[in-house]
C-alpha cells in the first residue's frame, strides 16, 4: 500500500511533465525519453535488488530504517505545513502551464526523427521521479523477506493507473488529493522506518509486528493534531 | 562532471529538504543507536524512546516553522 500510494504520487508528478513534452514537441520525443529512463530503472532494480541479500538484515534494517525515516519524516512534515496552509500546495495544472511554456520556448535540435529537447526533459523527470519510486521499492522490500514483491507490484499498479489515466485524459491529473496521499505515505514510511531502526538496534517491540500498525497510528495522530495547531490563522478566519 | 553533482543534489534532496530536521533526525537516531542502547532497560523500552524522539523532533520543526511565519 506504501509502495502502490507514494508511487501515484510521484507517478502523476512525472505525467504532467511528460504531457508537456508531448503536446508541444511531439508524442515520439516525450514517450522514448520516458521509456529510456523506464529501461534505466529497471536495470537498476535489477542490479541492486539481489545485491541487498547479501547484507544481514539487521545492518539493512538499520541502514534502510533510517533512510525511510529521512524520506518519510520530510514527507510528513510537508504535508502538515500544507494542510495547514503554512505552504502552498503542490499545483499540476500550474506545473502544466509552466512546463509548456518553457517546451514552447526551448530550442529545435532534431537528430533523425527525434526532437533531442524533449527526449532529455522527459528522460530527466522520468528519472528523477523514478528514482524516488525505486528507493521506495527496494528500501520497503529490503526491511523483511517477501515484502519486495508487493511493493514491486504496488508501484507498477500505480504506474499503470496513472498512465492509463493520462492516456485516457490527455491532461494532468490535477484532481489527485496529492498531499493527502503525502500525508498517509508520510505516516506509513515513519511507521515503518521507526520499527525498522528499532528492530535493527535490537530492541524488542511490544506486540512484535503488532507495533508497526500501533506506530502508524500514532504517528498519524500526533501528525492531525499538529497541522490543526499549526493551521494558517488567515485560513481559519476564512472557514 | 557537472551531471554527477546534479545526480548527487537529486539524491540528498529525496531525503533532506530542511537541514535541521534531517540533522536533528539522524543525531537522535545516533544517540540511540549508540547511547540508550547500551541502557539496561533499552531492549524493552528503547523502540518507545526511539518513537518519543522521533516524534518530538517532528513537533519541534513544525512548531518553530508555524511560529518563524506568524
Amino acid at each position: 500500500m506504501a509502495a502502490f500510494l507514494a508511487s501515484l504520487v510521484e507517478c502523476v508528478e512525472a505525467l504532467t511533465v511528460i504531457l508537456a513534452v508531448g503536446t508541444v514537441r511531439g508524442w515520439r520525443s516525450a514517450l522514448a525519453g520516458a521509456a529510456g529512463a523506464l529501461a534505466v530503472l529497471a536495470f537498476l532494480v535489477a542490479l541492486l535488488g539481489p545485491q541487498l541479500r547479501r547484507i544481514p538484515l539487521h545492518v539493512i534494517q538499520l541502514g534502510v530504517g533510517t533512510m525511510v525515516l529521512l524520506f518519510g519524516l520530510r514527507w510528513l512534515r510537508k504535508a502538515i505545513l500544507r494542510a495547514a496552509g503554512r505552504i502552498p500546495l503542490h499545483d499540476e495544472e500550474a506545473a502544466y502551464v509552466k512546463n509548456t511554456s518553457a517546451m514552447r520556448s526551448g530550442p529545435l535540435s532534431r537528430t533523425g526523427n527525434l526532437d533531442r529537447v524533449a527526449v532529455a526533459a522527459a528522460f530527466h523527470i522520468t528519472m528523477l521521479e523514478g528514482t524516488e519510486v525505486v528507493f521506495l521499492v527496494i528500501a520497503l522490500g529490503a526491511g523483511r523477506a517477501g515484502l519486495l514483491l508487493p511493493a514491486s507490484v504496488g508501484a507498477l499498479i500505480a504506474l499503470a493507473v496513472v498512465a492509463g489515466l493520462g492516456l485516457a485524459l490527455h491532461r494532468p491529473l490535477a484532481k489527485v488529493p496529492e498531499n493527502s496521499l503525502k500525508f498517509a505515505v508520510g505516516v506509513l514510511l515513519a511507521g515503518f522506518g521507526t520499527f525498522w531502526v528499532g528492530e535493527g538496534a535490537g530492541f524488542s517491540w511490544p506486540g512484535s509486528d503488532l507495533a508497526i500498525p500501533a506506530l502508524v497510528a500514532a504517528y498519524l495522530a500526533i501528525a492531525l493534531v499538529l497541522a490543526a495547531a499549526a493551521r494558517d490563522p488567515a485560513i481559519q478566519a476564512g472557514n | 562532471m557537472r551531471w554527477l553533482k546534479t545526480v548527487a543534489a537529486e539524491i540528498w534532496g529525496l531525503f533532506v529538504d530542511d537541514g535541521s530536521f534531517a540533522g536533528a533526525i539522524v543525531v537522535w537516531l545516533a544517540i540511540v543507536l549508540f547511547g540508550v542502547r547500551r541502557l539496561a532497560w533499552a531492549s524493552r523500552w528503547g523502540g518507545i524512546a526511539l518513537f518519543a524522539g522521533l516524534a518530538l523532533v517532528l513537533i519541534e520543526n513544525v512548531l518553530r516553522h508555524t511560529r518563524r511565519r506568524r
